[in-house]
């Protein structure tokens, strides 16, 4: 039998028929449904008198469009957000479906969730209507964006027709320089890659920098898989993340969890696999970065200056001419000279307990440069208890933080966390497109805790200066 | 679904990078609880001005492209986020062709899903599909999806890749769930499966 990578073994593993031209039907372990791209394809059921195939692999949060300020337990002001909750609660209760309200303390951004409930794991197809799914390939699972079609799809027969993707690996060695987190990782390589340059693959991250990162660290760099064009990321499971998974929730109990992790001691790319593309990457050179422009791919050193569009080729002359002049920077400025308006620290990708903690770190004796509006938003309920138990929310209020409930927020802006036109904002989060944050708002992303740094400064800072 | 057979129809021409699915239908309006109505705020923010007003040089807002049934873009196509909403903006103000050099793969999916057929062709082909555009309202593009060809205004053809499953579905209009509903003993014996060798899941 030839050698397989880790990608292969979940595809094998879940391919219920394969046609001729090679489209499979590939059977999914786990779907995750929130409010804003799901309403449809509850209509779409109903409408076909079709009901949901397996209910108990399926779970419900709202997560993109509520408010994180605490009047929301109130009720949902904005009536077209309100409606879609409502839509969620009432498909969730009609299909039988486990849902984590508004209310409560589980409720938290879909991605942040499913780990967190132990509902993800290894070897596990898992989907939903949201490109960020990716995050879930940190546990070895193959985990993946749909559509809003592709979710009634997998709700009436808990499959997707699918092709296999190709096999990209990105290997990470060496160890990080201080400074320099998961999020710099991931920033790096789409730098690196382009914002295309995954397309049509599903990545494998490896190397001894990925096997160093704690869970909520891998967690961040598959998130941004998506954002390097790949299907999905994924990452070998190991003690980690066994550790991680042991009695949440939705673990798998007694006599079965050894079962489980036996089987989960078997995921991993055999000696000798076939990678159709590979890109290896020293850790020993990655700096704290932060993004200059409108693409994700517009990646570059805290150190370094805005770029000019004539150091660009083809179709990325003019994108690169439209971002400077969208964000209001000129070529040659100091990326460190860049004045802040806002700093949002949350989403998907940096919401997690740790970044919360490195955050209160940076900040440590230090506090919001006045007039800066400096927000967090924990990536779920728990994330925030256990901030508050562990005391860093006060600490982080103290020094000036917003500290609000759990939500997308200001990732996208679908909620009222959103920047007004021109505002600049250090976002921990995943995607700096124009528009995203709020009409005419300009995003840098970074990690949290160079957005710490930034919060402290009222400019792009490197953080390691702040040491 | 609506069939997609042979498509003879305006091509705008927009020669962007990375189109991301924000720029296609920001997230305002991914509040809706419908699929329908999207295309009035399709490229919403380059469409309009704050005011809702027509920014006069926004290609879909000039008097030649007003109509157009074809969109001609550059690389990495419907990049970003996986909402559906952007193929159904795009179908809702009559556009059932994307070509470009490359597209986003969940986006790509969910064109098929919606009626709408993405091409994928190399830059050069896409150049010279952009140039053809760029000739305004009398320039006619062909699209034949049977005959995987595309005819410019002047007679050139121009071949294409199509997925054959997709081809089918497209072309014929087809229902993904029904198609798949004919496999449910093959589920049933996969779930059966699974429930001995992997119970945990």
């Amino acid at each position: 039998m030839s050698p397989k990578t880790l990608y292969d073994k979940i595809w094998d593993a879940h391919v219920v028929h394969e046609a001729d031209d090679g489209t499979c039907l590939l059977y999914i372990d786990r779907h995750l449904v929130h409010e804003v791209t799901s309403p449809q394809a509850f209509e779409g059921l109903r409408m076909a008198k079709r009901p949901v195939r397996a209910p108990e692999k399926t779970i419900a949060v709202p997560d993109h469009n509520v408010p994180t300020d605490p009047t929301r337990l109130q009720g949902i002001k904005d009536e077209q957000s309100r409606i879609q909750v409502e839509a969620l609660r009432k498909n969730a209760a009609d299909f039988g479906i486990e849902m984590y309200d508004v209310d409560d303390v589980r409720q938290g951004i879909v991605h942040i969730i499913g780990p967190e409930q132990g509902w993800t794991q290894p070897g596990m197809t898992i989907v939903c209507g949201d490109s960020h799914t990716a995050t879930h390939g940190a546990f070895g699972a193959l985990a993946h964006g749909i559509g809003t079609s592709e979710v009634e799809h997998v709700l009436a027969t808990q499959t997707l027709i699918q092709k296999k993707s190709k096999n990209m690996l990105v290997k990470v060695e060496g160890e990080l320089p201080p400074g320099v987190t998961a999020k710099d990782i991931t920033l790096t390589i789409i730098g690196r890659t382009g914002t295309a340059g995954g397309n049509g693959h599903v990545i494998e991250y490896a190397g001894s920098a990925i096997r160093a990162l704690s869970m909520e660290g891998r967690m961040t760099v598959c998130n941004m898989a998506i954002e390097g064009g790949a299907r999905a990321g994924l990452i070998a499971p190991d003690e980690k993340t066994f550790e991680y998974i042991k009695g949440r929730p939705h673990a798998p109990k007694a006599a079965q969890w050894e079962m489980a992790v036996e089987y989960w001691k078997s995921l991993r790319s055999d000696e000798g696999a076939h990678y159709d593309k590979v890109i290896e990457i020293d850790a020993s050179e990655i700096a704290p970065v932060v993004t200059w422009g409108t693409s994700p791919e517009d990646v570059l050193p805290i150190t370094a200056a805005v770029p000019s569009p004539e150091d660009f080729q083809g179709g990325k002359v003019a994108a690169a001419k439209r971002s400077l002049e969208y964000m209001g920077l000129q070529p040659g400025q100091k990326l460190s000279d860049i004045e802040i308006d806002t700093v949002f620290i949350g989403s998907c990708t940096n919401g997690r307990i740790e970044d919360l903690r490195e955050v209160a770190k940076v900040m440590e004796g230090r506090k919001v440069k006045e007039g800066l509006r400096a927000m967090i938003v924990p990536g779920s309920g728990l994330v925030r208890a256990q901030a508050e138990e562990e005391g860093i929310a006060q600490k982080l209020q103290e020094a000036g933080f917003e500290w609000r409930m759990a939500g997308c927020s200001m990732c996208l802006g679908m909620n009222p966390d959103q920047l007004s036109e021109g505002e600049r904002c250090a976002s921990t989060s995943n995607r700096n497109f124009e528009g995203r944050q709020g009409y005419k708002g300009r995003t840098h992303l970074m990690s949290p805790a160079m957005a710490a740094a930034a919060a402290v400064t009222g400019r792009l800072t490197d953080v390691r200066d702040l040491a | 679904m609506e069939k997609f057979e042979k498509l003879t129809g305006i091509a705008a021409p927009l020669p962007m990078v990375n189109v991301d699915t924000d720029m296609i239908i920001p997230k305002q309006f991914l509040k809706t609880i419908k699929r329908s109505g999207l295309g009035v705020n399709l490229f919403d923010e380059m469409r309009y001005d704050r005011q809702g007003n027509e920014i006069p040089d926004f290609v879909l807002n000039q008097p030649a492209y007003r109509d157009a049934e074809i969109l001609v873009a550059g690389d990495n196509f419907g990049c970003g986020s996986s909402r559906e909403h952007a193929p159904w903006a795009i179908k809702d103000f009559g556009i059932r062709c994307v070509i470009a050099p490359s597209f986003a793969d969940i986006f790509f999916n969910n064109c098929f899903k919606n009626g709408i057929l993405p091409i994928a062709l190399p830059q050069e082909q896409v150049d010279l599909l952009m140039k053809d555009a760029e000739k305004g309202a009398n320039a006619r593009m062909t699209v034949d999806l049977e005959n995987q060809e595309i005819t410019t205004s002047d007679g050139q053809k121009i071949p294409f890749d199509v997925d054959p499953f997709r081809k089918h579905c497209l072309m014929n209009g087809l229902d993904d769930i029904g198609l798949t509903l004919e496999k449910n003993a093959a589920i049933d014996t996969f779930e059966s499966r699974l429930n001995q060798t992997r119970p945990w899941m």
